[in-house]
């Protein structure tokens, strides 16, 4: 057991001359450049304190000399964003979404606009191309469930389809009638009239149901859907909310499971009123971007 | 000056107290085991949820398997089971050596600890899975296992102190300085950070007793320091004892080790603020967590310094001992990882780094590169040890876990790398009409190639974690492989130079 300082042959610097199980320590000074770093360290640190806020004092704190906050700077490059935007933002509150289309500065911005709120916001159901989802209309195509016009758009995007909001289309919980559900159909006749509905189609089906179901499909489904089952397609039902029944787009799904399911127990999709989360130049310029993704009328 | 000089490998023979009475091993091995089964669930956990994050279909649309829930196994797997096995293991076998002393309280109550230490990993690990939680990231497990837990270490600490308060040596060994302060900082920071009130006596539902942005002040108050004495503090105990000892060095500085355990562990505990940059955290907060981080990056290469210093003069080992290899690998990544986090703690570069995979890969180069690193040094180290065996059965799979490992560990570091800068600036992208370029699903879709790499990694890892199990068994069985040893003369131009 080592007592006293030796010296380590290899490296020829002392010990400490402590041991513990075989382990010994070298009296190795701390490296310069290993101390001479660690006070540049504390010294930026102490500049720093004395340029920016640092130290609780109690209920406040010291400021540091450029008198920074994150609050402040937030606020101002907000501010600065969009003022930088505002030419055009002014522009947009002036305009219908139609007269921002024909302004070629203003349907550029818009585009880029609503491209960006578009994948923020609506992307999630529509798809982020528009293509829709089970249950989320496609809007790339040229189907409207509540017409296809600017001012369509900018209505439904606004107010909601089924929303909480006094001027939204279409009633809260209220869609296609649950026709199984309700007992309006029984199984047979559902059964028939999806049948009917496959043989439009043109996708296998039994002729013989079919032709009963086209008597249920004309007592019971017209009203909305249209005698051709074109539905809103129909110039006199483009604000029913009905889709076409002869589509390789459905909304629901158009196997026969899906349209059985559909019409047992009815559909009432539901989009949110976006004026009570975005601004209305947000939804003009949405409006003119969802217009020009392919469908609009 | 011959009786003056140190004799390498005389060390490895004082494995008693006196002649005839052992150290307590018993719980050591178990210990040990403990730490490497962990270690592959913890890792197969991790490649799991990195490949979930590639490919979601493996949430398999369960709730238990999902990745929420997973995520947490794989954390308190890694750290806690692996990590903490390990720091069990070695620190109660450092200090009894490092003591000459057994431990206080008998291997009775160090067996004690080992059991209800697993027993409480298992009821961590069940509870994630059912979906209990207090959302607090590294502190996961509800009230009732925190109190289980504060029983266990509060033994430990008793345990390990007990030992070093009562101890054959005059001065205490740099080693136990570093896993006393694990111990006792370990133990305020789960207190500190689990001070919540439950919703009923018998239920598991919590609630922090302070809100807002205090709460998430404590919570990485606890999750920095987490880093900063469990997977650092208790590491370089680990460091500071198996690689002098493996180089069959002394350490390189006495003096070294003084000034950094103390800076080190007096800057650290003010760090934790730099989690939360640019948000409701005041601004005052954030400057002293940035400046204690940059201040703190001296004091955490000190035992970077002391540890690849120790080997001047036997340089010539890293080519024949893959264990020493490993050690001073760990030792490495060490230092990069400390550098790099002092950097990402600025709050320009925050900017950027926050919340992207830039985090994932700075804790990975540090849990992979250093801990797990260094975790393998030592049980190479005390395997062989422990199951008196003369030898590993292989050092040849040392190498190949060695290097199969490291390349995972640079896949996955470098995927992340690029994966978290290109998220970065993605999310910060704006076009010349002042509109975000990128929507957030744009950014999930590019990094996908960059979670293959990662899950790529993580495969490698656990492939080299399970080259090492196979070792180990081997070893412990007894039987060495026939193998083409490594070089053991000095090179030739080595020779021609003395």
């Amino acid at each position: 057991m080592a007592n006293k300082p030796e010296k380590d042959a290899l490296s020829g610097v002392e010990t400490t001359g402590h041991e513990w199980d075989g382990l010994r320590e070298l009296n190795n000074p701390l490296p310069k450049w290993w101390l001479y770093i660690f006070y540049v360290t504390i010294a930026w640190s102490l500049v720093y304190y004395v340029f920016y806020p640092a130290w609780p004092l109690g209920t406040t704190y010291t400021k540091g000399v450029l008198g920074w906050s994150q609050r402040e700077e937030i606020v101002e490059k907000l501010a600065e964003a969009k003022a930088a935007q505002g030419k055009f933002l002014t522009a947009i509150a002036a305009k219908s979404v139609d007269e921002i289309q024909k302004d070629k500065e203003l349907l550029a911005f818009a585009m880029a606009g609503g491209r960006t709120m578009f994948n923020e916001n609506c992307a999630a159901c529509h798809g982020a191309g528009g293509q829709g989802a089970k249950g989320f209309p496609a809007l790339a195509d040229d189907v409207w469930l509540w017409g296809g016009t600017t001012a369509d758009i900018y209505q439904t995007i606004r107010h909601g389809i089924r929303a909480d909001d006094a001027e939204t289309r279409g009633v809260v919980g209220i869609g296609m009638t649950a026709f199984g559900r309700d007992g309006i159909l029984d199984r047979t006749q559902i059964d028939q009239v999806a049948e009917y509905i496959l043989s439009l189609n043109g996708k296998p089906s039994d002729a013989t149901k079919a032709a009963a179901g086209k008597t249920v499909y004309e007592e019971n489904c017209v009203a909305c859907h249209g005698e051709k089952a074109e539905g809103s397609l129909a110039a006199d039902l483009t604000d029913i909310g009905a889709p076409p029944l002869i589509t390789a787009n459905w909304i629901w799904g158009g196997d026969k499971a899906s349209l059985v399911e559909t019409i047992t127990n009815g559909r009432a999709g539901v989009m949110p009123n976006w004026a009570a989360r975005l601004e209305d130049t947000t939804i003009k310029q949405l409006a003119v971007y969802v217009h020009n993704l392919g469908g609009g009328k | 000056m011959a009786s003056a000089t140190l004799t390498p490998g005389a060390a490895l023979g004082s494995q008693r107290v006196s002649e005839d009475v052992r150290y307590y091993e018993d719980v050591i091995r178990l210990f040990t085991i403990a730490a490497v089964f962990w270690g592959v669930v913890g890792f197969l956990a991790g490649t799991f949820i990195a490949l979930q994050l590639a490919f979601p279909a493996l949430n398999l649309g369960l709730e238990w398997t999902s990745f929420g829930r997973l995520r947490p196994v794989h954390t308190s797997a890694v750290i806690f089971a692996f990590g903490g096995n390990v720091l069990f293991a070695t620190s109660l076998y450092v200090v009894q050596r490092t003591c000459r002393q057994f431990l206080f309280g008998g291997e009775g109550l160090a067996k004690f600890i080992f059991w209800n230490y697993q027993i409480f990993i298992v009821l961590a690990a069940l509870s994630y899975v059912l979906g209990y939680t207090q959302g607090k990231e590294y502190a996961e497990p509800e009230w009732i296992l925190d109190l289980y837990l504060t029983v266990i270490w509060v033994l430990y600490a008793v345990s390990y102190i007990g030992t070093v308060m009562t101890r054959k040596e005059s001065h205490i060994y740099v080693a136990n300085w570093f896993f006393m302060a694990f111990i006792l900082t370990v133990a305020i920071l789960h207190l500190g950070n689990n001070v919540n009130w439950p919703v009923s006596l018998f239920g598991m539902k919590s609630y922090t007793f302070v809100s807002g942005v205090q709460s998430a002040m404590v919570q990485w108050w606890y999750g920095h320091n987490a880093v900063g004495f469990f997977l650092t503090a208790g590491f370089l105990g680990i460091m500071y004892y198996f690689v002098p000892k493996r180089a069959e060095r002394p350490v390189y500085s006495y003096r070294l080790s003084i000034v950094h355990f103390w800076t080190l562990i007096f800057l650290y505990i003010w760090a934790g603020p730099h989690h939360l940059h640019y948000t409701a955290l005041p601004d005052w907060a954030q400057t002293l967590g940035m400046t204690f981080s940059v201040m703190l990056w001296m004091p955490s290469w000190g035992g970077m310094i002391n540890g690849i210093m120790t080997l001047s003069g036997a340089w010539d080992k890293l080519r024949t001992d893959p264990v020493l290899r490993f050690l001073v690998t760990s030792v490495a990544f060490y230092g990069m990882s400390t550098f790099e986090g002092p950097l990402m703690s600025v709050k320009p570069v925050n900017a950027l780094s926050h919340y992207t995979d830039w985090t994932v890969g700075h804790v990975h180069s540090g849990a992979l590169g250093w801990v797990a690193f260094v975790s393998f040094g030592a049980i190479y180290y005390l395997v062989p040890v422990l199951w008196k065996r003369a030898q590993l059965y292989s050092m040849r799979l040392v190498s190949y876990h060695f290097w199969t490992a490291t390349i995972g560990i640079v896949l996955y570091i470098t995927a992340m790398w690029v994966s978290g800068i290109m998220q970065g600036l993605m999310w910060r992208a704006y076009d010349n009409l002042g509109f975000l370029q990128y929507s957030f699903v744009e950014t999930v879709a590019a990094m996908h190639p960059f979670y293959v790499i990662r899950a790529l990694g993580g495969v490698l890892f656990v492939v080299g974690s399970l080259i090492m199990v196979y070792n180990l068994w081997r070893t412990a069985k007894g039987d060495v492989r026939i193998e083409k040893p490594y070089v053991t003369a000095p090179h030739k131009a080595a020779v021609g130079a003395a």
